[in-house]
């Protein structure tokens, strides 16, 4: 019960720590082992909950929200200049794995709608130019 | 506007116990461990009326009750923090302004209720937040406000921070029970409650962050006092989080009994300009659609209930004129088609079969028959799934259907006003 009861937290620290934001097969037998809990169980916790990933993603991992709030403040153009900017489509990474965009449900920030999370930072009042800077920026920021 | 709950916030460094005392912090917490016995501090609540912030409403004293009577030597309580309702964003201002108030609200309910184990489940997207509460609460401890013998009585209470995963049905409390549990987050048949049963099968409360913070002032002020904010029906204040296509978008503080006209107009500064209102959703996506006239409605529990909608988070989103209402529609049933867990079939198939439908509409193909369709599906998963969230899914469809069926019947005919909808019957957008 001990180690059940840990296997999200578990999940949510092995996902920060690992460059592309996700939890490889290898990990997911490791913490299968350590906390004494079925394979089949990590996968199924591992794919129920939306932040986690067992996919590998990008280093910044740029989460679009689509909810109602955002939604209305025209998300989906905001999807697709994100797209065009980093020449790939949702659910994609980019080659130089610096990048990886998804939507994500409301993300608290819907007064600056719409609104993007990227890693821990939000970002609101979206436009083109803004996601333009955004993206400028990131790609200096990391390498 | 008024400043009761949210008086701390903004006001005070979060983390200064210094600050938060001269503000008022830990007078409640004193109040109850040195003069009230746990039955004392229950009656108080109860004499409060406050009902539960968290979206159901239910009456805070009552649950307690119920959990106290359990005759169990381990009972937990845990605040839920996983607002995941989409459009609300208050229980964070609380979070992050005033840690220790929502804290405090715990530690009288542990001493109210006989536990001696606390959560606070916070959803995984508020990373910063958690580290705030993981601090705050290394200084109560270090203070002697929380651990062995708080504030040198005999009563002991410790609390553990715990994060969701991106899962918005956690929020519903048998959800978060399992995801605390370490399992994925899905949702319990009922009964047995939370309150008998429930985290480990032990009696269990869950209270929403608002809610818990209600209760210092409560404790403070005494319910007599507390009750002079609200209305007969509905005491005390509400969190409103407001957004869409006002001037000034954000959190609000304001006294039941305040109409969405108030709010709109005096409290968030009007519409935005050259738009025009067409509906305002009240509650997040689970919430009903409002048209303009209805915009005298109060927020208050009985006068609510006389139109049988729900107060829901307390978000306020207003949508302007620009906005298709099926296609409104369809978005808000892709968010519950994506975060349903599943278990229960009404709400795993309706959503989908649901947004099937609303693509006909969309695209210009529905029938009179697929109108029928709809609300025949959105009955069922009303009456008939497991919990809250595919209940409440189709909210929006229902009171859209009511308060907009022309839009429905127009998109049946091949046009859409607003002109979104590419209409494959070809009659031009607008038309
Ligand atoms: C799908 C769903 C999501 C919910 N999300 C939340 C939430 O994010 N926060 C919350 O406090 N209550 C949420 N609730 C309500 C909880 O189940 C529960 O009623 C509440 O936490 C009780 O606290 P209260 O009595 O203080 O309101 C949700 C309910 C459902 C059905
Ligand atoms: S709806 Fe996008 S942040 Fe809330």
């Amino acid at each position: 019960m001990i180690g059940k009861d840990k296997l999200i937290e578990t999940l949510i620290n092995v996902q920060k720590n690992s460059k592309g934001h996700y939890i490889s097969e290898d990990k997911l037998e490791e913490i299968s082992k350590e906390l004494g809990v079925s394979l089949s169980k990590v996968h199924g916790v591992a794919s129920f909950y939306s932040m986690l990933s067992t996919k590998e993603r990008g280093e910044y991992v740029v989460q679009i929200c689509n909810s109602g709030p955002c939604y209305i403040q025209g998300a989906n153009n905001i999807a697709t200049i994100f797209e065009e900017e980093l020449g790939i489509k949702m659910g994609e990474v980019t080659e130089d794995k610096k990048f990886s965009l998804e939507f994500t449900s409301c993300i608290g920030a819907c007064d600056i709608a719409p609104a993007v999370k990227i890693n821990n930072e939000v970002y609101g009042g979206l436009n083109k130019e803004k996601i333009r800077e955004l993206v400028e920026m990131l790609r200096k920021e990391g390498n | 506007m008024v400043n009761l709950i949210s008086r701390a916030c903004g006001k005070i460094s979060p983390l200064s116990i210094k600050e938060y005392k001269n503000n008022g912090g830990f007078k409640g917490l004193e109040k109850a461990l040195f003069n009230m016995t746990p039955k004392e501090v229950i009656d108080e609540v109860t004499k409060s009326s406050l009902r539960g912030r968290g979206g159901a409403a239910f009456p805070t004293g009552l649950k307690w009750k119920f959990v106290a009577m359990e005759e169990k030597d381990e009972k937990y309580i845990i605040c839920n923090a996983d607002e995941g309702e989409p459009g609300t964003f208050k229980d964070k201002i609380l979070l992050d302004g005033c840690p220790f108030q929502v804290i405090e609200g715990m530690i009288i309910g542990a001493y109210a209720i006989g536990a001696t184990k606390g959560y606070i489940y916070i959803r995984g997207e508020y990373p910063k937040s958690k580290e705030i509460l993981v601090k705050a609460l290394n200084i109560l401890r270090e203070e002697g406000i929380l651990g062995n013998n708080i504030i040198g009585q005999n009563f002991s209470f410790d609390i553990e921070v715990r994060s969701g995963a991106g899962a918005y049905v956690c929020g519903e409390e048998t959800a978060l029970i399992e995801s605390i549990e370490g399992n994925p987050g899905r949702s319990r048949f009922k009964p047995p409650y939370p309150p008998n049963k429930g985290l480990w099968g032990k009696p269990t409360l869950v209270n929403n962050v608002e809610t818990l913070a209600n209760i210092p002032i409560i404790m403070e002020l005494g319910a007599d006092e507390y009750k002079n904010y609200g209305t007969d029906s509905s005491a005390g204040t509400k969190l409103i989080s407001v957004s869409g296509s006002v001037v000034n978008k954000g959190v609000y503080e304001i006294e039941f009994g305040t109409s969405l006209k108030e709010i709109i107009y005096d409290v968030c500064g009007g519409i935005e300009e050259n738009k025009k209102i067409k509906f305002v959703q009240l509650g997040g996506s689970s919430g009903a659609c409002l048209p303009e006239e209805l915009l005298d409605t109060k927020l208050d529990f009985d006068e609510l209930s006389k139109l049988n909608i729900g107060l829901g988070s307390g978000a306020i989103l207003v949508v302007d004129d620009s906005i298709c209402i099926p296609d409104f529609v369809k978005n808000t049933t892709k968010f519950f088609d994506h975060e349903s867990c599943g278990k229960c079939t009404p709400c795993r198939e309706g959503n989908r079969h649901i947004i099937k439908i609303l693509n006909k509409f969309t695209e210009g193909e529905a029938t009179e028959r697929d109108l029928e369709l709809i609300k025949e599906i959105s009955n069922v998963m009303k009456e008939a799934s497991l919990c809250g969230l595919g209940q409440a899914a189709p909210t929006a469809l229902i009171t859209t259907i009511k308060y907009f069926k022309e839009e429905y019947e127009d998109h049946i005919n091949g046009s859409c006003e607003v002109g979104k909808c590419k209409m494959k019957k070809g009659v031009a957008a607008n038309a």
